[in-house]
């Protein structure tokens, strides 16, 4: 194993996260708070509870669910690509390292903001409603489970684009709707029978409903489900992945 | 002498069907400056792309003190060093942290003291805090090779080192890639510019249309190059070359009108008192003379022509 390897792209990653502060950290935060001002506050004040739990507490989950997704995997997703699109792989490429080796520094380092960042957004929620965990345990592994996996999908996004606009089309396209309707900001019991059923293709709503779970002990799916979910997505991740790696997809010619 | 590099049968065909190396065999020396010249297109990046594992060869194999690229690429990729022809570079980071960042992803310890020496030989130890953006293209050029040279490789690719450099930095250049190999570097070096191949060159190997032409010693090209030919227009035509002139390196044109006399400038005789009298002893007459040089460019030329 070529640790050092693992080390150096790791550590260009946070660096680079630390050259675009506010892009990495701060933005999110902006954009949370503005959240809870329009819809915990001003919306969330007529509405009422959501299963016993004030509107502003209930979104605080899916809230940092659809910031930890889309910072995954725009962060591991531009990792990988910019290199390419600069021609800055040549030295990545040239280096005895292995793919695996690679994946581990980009995936661990975009994986790793995410979880900082999480932390930042349940602080920051943190002042605008009261926040109770009941399972900081399992609350903290949907988190890390969830930075891991899409970490690699926007990997796996970054290894396949080629333009610009191809590494923005699968988070605009796919992601950023799967999340705002997957009970990011209302519960799947709120809908018609009929929608309840499409819900439950969405697989972002068995993140958001075992990540609230684990919050407030309320959910659409139950938590064992949604830990599944979590895992077979993170299995096909891997999958996906170690098929790029054995036929050099887009990185070598 | 041992071979540090080894391409046997080297084929390369790029996903648009276009063959850009054929059936390359090439043995690098160990310590040697090799030049690969040839024009644009002639295949000289695929080529060291292909060494250093960043372009799947298709067929044939290449090895690296023995090392196969493929099966064994952490070998031999730890002893190469790459400066690419394009200035691709991330230009955020510093020259320093550059630098280390290099040493780390080729499995290297840390060692700032090792990449301040470096900086020092390439005169950018005053830069080591500057972002690379703030760079000029030379330094930056330089960065690149700072970056190469940053896990102490035995073997280091150059591709076009000089494109697009002043004259100044050009011989800056030459200097260190001289200073490169005397520490017991070997240097492959790719250029289009003729007179760099003979500047710094040990061996030459002139690429084109995907094939290597030839590889020989600069100082064997740069003999043939040193021969001169000296022309004579007879009086009257010659139908052979008598006795006495057949030991001397005399040759007749078809129509018998011209003496070709082929001579080394760089040896201590030319022999062309010698020849005169000899004529004269044989009763041959001139009306006029001169002589012809080839050149490196003129092989060049002629090789790239042919091929
Ligand atoms: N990725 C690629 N796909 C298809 N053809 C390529 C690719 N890269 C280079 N070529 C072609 O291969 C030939 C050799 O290119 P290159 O090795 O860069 O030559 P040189 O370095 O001698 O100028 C050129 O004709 C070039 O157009
Ligand atoms: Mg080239």
């Amino acid at each position: 194993m070529n640790w050092q390897g693992v080390k150096a792209i790791y550590a260009f990653e946070m660096e680079r996260t630390r050259r675009t502060l506010m892009q990495s950290i701060i933005g999110p935060v902006i954009s949370t708070s503005l959240y809870f001002v329009v819809f915990g506050a001003a919306i969330g004040s007529r509405i009422q509870q959501v299963d016993g739990i004030s509107y502003g507490a209930f979104i605080v989950p899916g809230l940092v669910m659809l910031s930890l997704l889309t910072n995954s995997i725009s962060n591991a997703s531009f990792g990988i690509y910019f290199p390419k699109f600069t021609g800055t792989i040549y030295e990545l490429l040239s280096a005895p390292i292995s793919m695996f080796e690679a994946l581990l520094g980009y995936v661990g380092a975009a994986a790793t903001k995410s979880l900082i960042l999480g932390a930042i957004i349940l602080a920051t929620a943190g002042f605008f409603v009261p926040l109770q965990i009941a399972h900081p345990f399992l609350m903290a592994l949907f988190l890390l489970l969830t930075c891991i996996s899409f970490s690699l999908f926007g990997f796996i996004i970054g290894i396949w684009a080629n333009n610009f606009e191809k590494l923005q089309l699968i988070p605009l396209l796919i992601v950023t709707p799967l999340v705002f309707l997957g009970g990011s900001f209302y519960s799947a019991s709120m809908l018609s029978p009929f929608w309840q059923t499409v819900t439950l293709f969405n697989p972002v709503l068995y993140l958001i409903s075992g990540f609230r779970w684990s919050f407030y002990e309320i959910s659409d799916v139950s938590v064992g489900v949604s830990l599944a979910m979590v895992l077979v997505f993170l299995t096909a991740c891997l999958l996906i992945v170690s098929w790029i790696f054995r036929t050099g997809y887009h990185i070598k010619k | 002498m041992q071979s540090i590099v080894s391409v046997r049968h080297l084929s390369k065909t790029y996903d648009d069907g276009f063959k850009a190396l054929k059936d390359i065999n090439l043995e690098i020396r160990k310590g040697e400056i090799i030049a690969l010249l040839g024009p644009n297109g002639a295949g000289k990046t695929t080529l060291i792309s292909v060494i250093c594992g960043i372009v799947n060869p298709s067929e044939g194999e290449v090895l690296v003190d023995g090392n196969n690229i493929i099966t064994d690429f952490r070998a031999t990729r730890s002893m190469i060093g790459l400066v690419p022809q394009e200035l691709t570079i991330d230009s955020f980071s510093t020259v320093f942290a550059a630098l280390s960042f290099s040493r780390g992803l080729f499995g290297k310890t840390p060692d700032p003291a090792y990449i301040e020496s470096v900086l020092k030989d390439l005169s950018l130890w005053d830069k080591r805090n500057n972002r690379i953006i703030e760079l000029s293209g030379g330094m930056k050029r330089r960065v690149l090779i700072g970056k190469a040279l940053a896990h102490q490789p035995t073997v280091l690719f150059l591709d076009e080192p000089t494109a697009g450099v002043d004259v100044e930095l050009r011989k800056d250049m030459w200097g260190l890639v001289r200073k490169l190999r005397d520490s017991g570097v070997t240097i492959i070096l790719t250029t289009h510019y003729i007179e760099e191949a003979e500047e710094i060159a040990d061996r030459i190997g002139i690429v084109t249309k995907g094939e290597i032409l030839l590889v020989e010693e600069k100082d064997e090209l740069m003999r043939k190059l040193g021969k001169k030919q000296l022309i004579l227009d007879l009086v009257e035509p010659l139908t052979s070359l008598p006795e006495s002139l057949l030991a001397l390196s005399l040759e007749v044109s078809e129509d018998g009108a011209t003496l070709t006399y082929t001579y080394d400038t760089q040896g201590e005789h030319t022999g062309i008192t010698n020849l005169m009298e000899e004529l004269r002893d044989a009763g041959i007459r001139f009306k006029d003379m001169r002589t012809t040089q080839r050149s490196l460019e003129d092989i060049f030329v002629k090789l790239v022509e042919e091929a």
